[in-house]
């Protein structure tokens, strides 16, 4: 039990999970670069990647793909935001209650949900489920990661510097325009970056409200995942894993530099 | 300034409109329809209406499909355990680390964030009969048949672990790096070796945080469709797999919908219990 516990062994403790964590995604995209189909090791090659490139179904889901998430993701910052900005110093409960409701709520009965009101709405409507359906879907799960993340930078604003604005003579818009936006900036862009990477990457709700013929990237991904080993998608992998990554890194990096005590003071 | 504060009133709902908007339009009302069919009967054509009934619950009782809710919460609650027991060390690594604390917070969150789907086919690419384990174990000549490593529950629980790890480690260390330093230095000044001390005075203190993990972890979990689906292969039927189901090949909406709300209000229920503190921590 003592020697269980000493915590000298908290270091190796900590390269064995974070090998957990990492290990299978560098293996997959180690294999990326095998010249073989199979997986054994035969000599290094580029050939997965110039079939990646080469599939026009790939470059079809990555074109709605990236519609899709640059689309929720301009409309969920701005709404998120600006949502995140009216709660900051009087909050509402109901509102807030429902952002979190939408945190909460399993994927796949977010996914149902909204395929039943889809399907509801759009049998007087005359529509039908397509790539306007999966953007409305995503903007919904999407607003409310981008109010938390804004409102845990407006939480640490100092409100008085907008009232000081506001009786020096300056409008609300222009307080919020002048003063405070300057200051939530980083975050607002940090939560944009989520925002874009949680949409690129959903499957669960996209595969249910996206209907034929609006095929994304990761329904292609669960596709060939299901039919078997397929170097193809080790690449593509490692690609969107390199990607997504980044923009994951730069988020992080706005969110610890706007949480650093001074950074905005000048 | 009267003037001032009308405008300021006015700005703020007008801020407020787009969301208030977005979150009723598509969250509130689709959960009301879910409500509303999950009332309702399905035709033999598939359509839905009336009677209004709650038959759909009742079926819920049957024992095929309370055993589909029984065996959700046991794999959900037995992910839940290993992610903190898992999470606990690595945690308390993080939070003795110094300046090194960032890096390794950044290392723990980045693959949370960045592919649940990826991360899910990697393990596909390890276990599978042709993947790498089984790959390299026939090479050495350990085994002759592949081992069936993938499509079985274990497969499931250890992907749950894989992608819920960073919701045990960030609560934890969050409590961990508000715990007050000088009761640890109390403790070992009135004798207490190290390992004392971790079990008496720091564990204790960290059980807001594991309360917080537990339920941040055990909740998706429990309504988890993906991992199921992907590594469980089509024999693991849990309630995200039912409910999916009932949605698409089956087209039993109603019943469909039945299972999502009780999913639903076993999420409310234990979030009430247990969570008293918001999932901020996690952004």
């Amino acid at each position: 039990m003592k020697r269980l516990l000493a915590l000298r062994w908290l270091p190796v403790y900590a390269a064995g999970a974070f090998a957990f964590l990492y290990l299978p995604l560098l293996v997959l995209a180690a294999f990326s670069f095998n010249s073989s189909k199979f997986t054994v090791w035969q000599g290094f090659s580029l050939r997965w990647y110039q079939a990646a490139f080469a599939d026009t179904q790939l470059s079809e889901a990555t074109a709605n793909s990236l519609i899709i998430a640059f689309t929720a993701t301009i409309l969920s910052t701005a709404i998120g935001a600006a949502c995140a900005y009216g709660l900051w110093k009087r909050t509402n409960r109901t509102l807030l209650g429902v952002v979190y409701l939408t945190l909460v709520t399993p994927e796949i009965v977010t996914g149902v949900s909204l395929l039943a009101f889809f399907e509801a709405f759009f049998r007087y409507l005359h529509a039908r489920l397509g790539l306007h359906t999966v953007i409305l879907a995503h903007i919904a799960f999407s607003v409310a990661y981008v109010v938390l993340v804004v409102l845990a930078r407006l939480r640490t604003l100092d409100a008085r510097l907008e009232e000081a604005a506001l009786d020096l003579g300056a409008t609300p818009w222009q307080a919020f325009r002048e003063v405070t936006l300057p200051s939530i900036l980083p975050a607002v862009v940090a939560a944009a970056l989520l925002a874009f990477t949680v949409s690129f990457d959903d499957y669960v709700i996209t595969s249910l409200v996206a209907g034929v013929g609006s095929e994304t990237l990761p329904m292609v991904i669960y596709a060939l995942a299901r039919r078997g080993v397929n170097p193809v998608l080790n690449a593509l992998s490692a690609m969107i894993f390199l990607g997504l990554g980044a923009l994951v890194l730069i988020s992080q990096a706005l969110t610890r530099r706007a949480e650093t005590p001074g950074a905005d003071t000048k | 300034m009267p003037s001032n504060s009308d405008a300021s009133s006015r700005l703020r709902r007008l801020f407020l409109a787009p969301s208030w908007l977005v979150l009723v339009s598509l969250m509130v009302a689709p959960l009301a329809i879910v409500l509303a069919y999950s009332l309702l009967t399905r035709s033999p054509y598939g359509s839905i209406g009336k009677p209004w009934s709650l038959d759909n619950y009742s079926r819920l009782a049957d024992p095929l499909y309370l055993a589909i809710f029984l065996r959700s919460v046991w794999i959900a609650a037995a992910a839940t355990l290993l992610c903190l027991l898992l999470g606990f060390p690595l945690a308390l690594f993080i939070s003795r680390s110094g300046e090194r604390k960032n890096l390794y917070l950044t290392l723990v969150i980045l693959p949370f964030w960045t592919s649940f789907l990826i991360r899910t086919y990697s393990w596909m690419f390890l276990l599978r009969d042709t993947g790498l384990i089984n790959s390299i174990l026939l090479r050495l000549g350990l085994i002759h048949q592949p081992l069936p490593l993938l499509y079985n529950y274990g497969a499931v629980l250890l992907g749950l672990v894989y992608g819920y790890l960073p919701f045990a480690v960030l609560p934890l260390y969050a409590t961990l790096e508000r715990l007050d330093p000088s009761l640890l230095e109390a403790s070992a000044d009135l004798g207490a070796r190290p390992w004392q001390t971790l079990l008496r005075v720091t564990l204790p203190l960290a059980a807001p945080g594991f309360l917080a993990a537990s339920v941040l972890i055990f909740i998706p979990c429990l309504g988890a469709y993906l991992t199921p689906d992907l590594l469980g292969g089509g024999k693991t039927v849990l309630i995200g797999n039912l409910i999916n189901n009932q949605f698409t090949t089956a087209r039993d909406w109603p019943f469909g919908s039945a299972a999502s709300l009780v999913l639903m209000a076993i999420v409310l229920i234990l979030l009430l219990l247990g969570l008293h503190r918001r999932g901020e921590a996690l952004l």
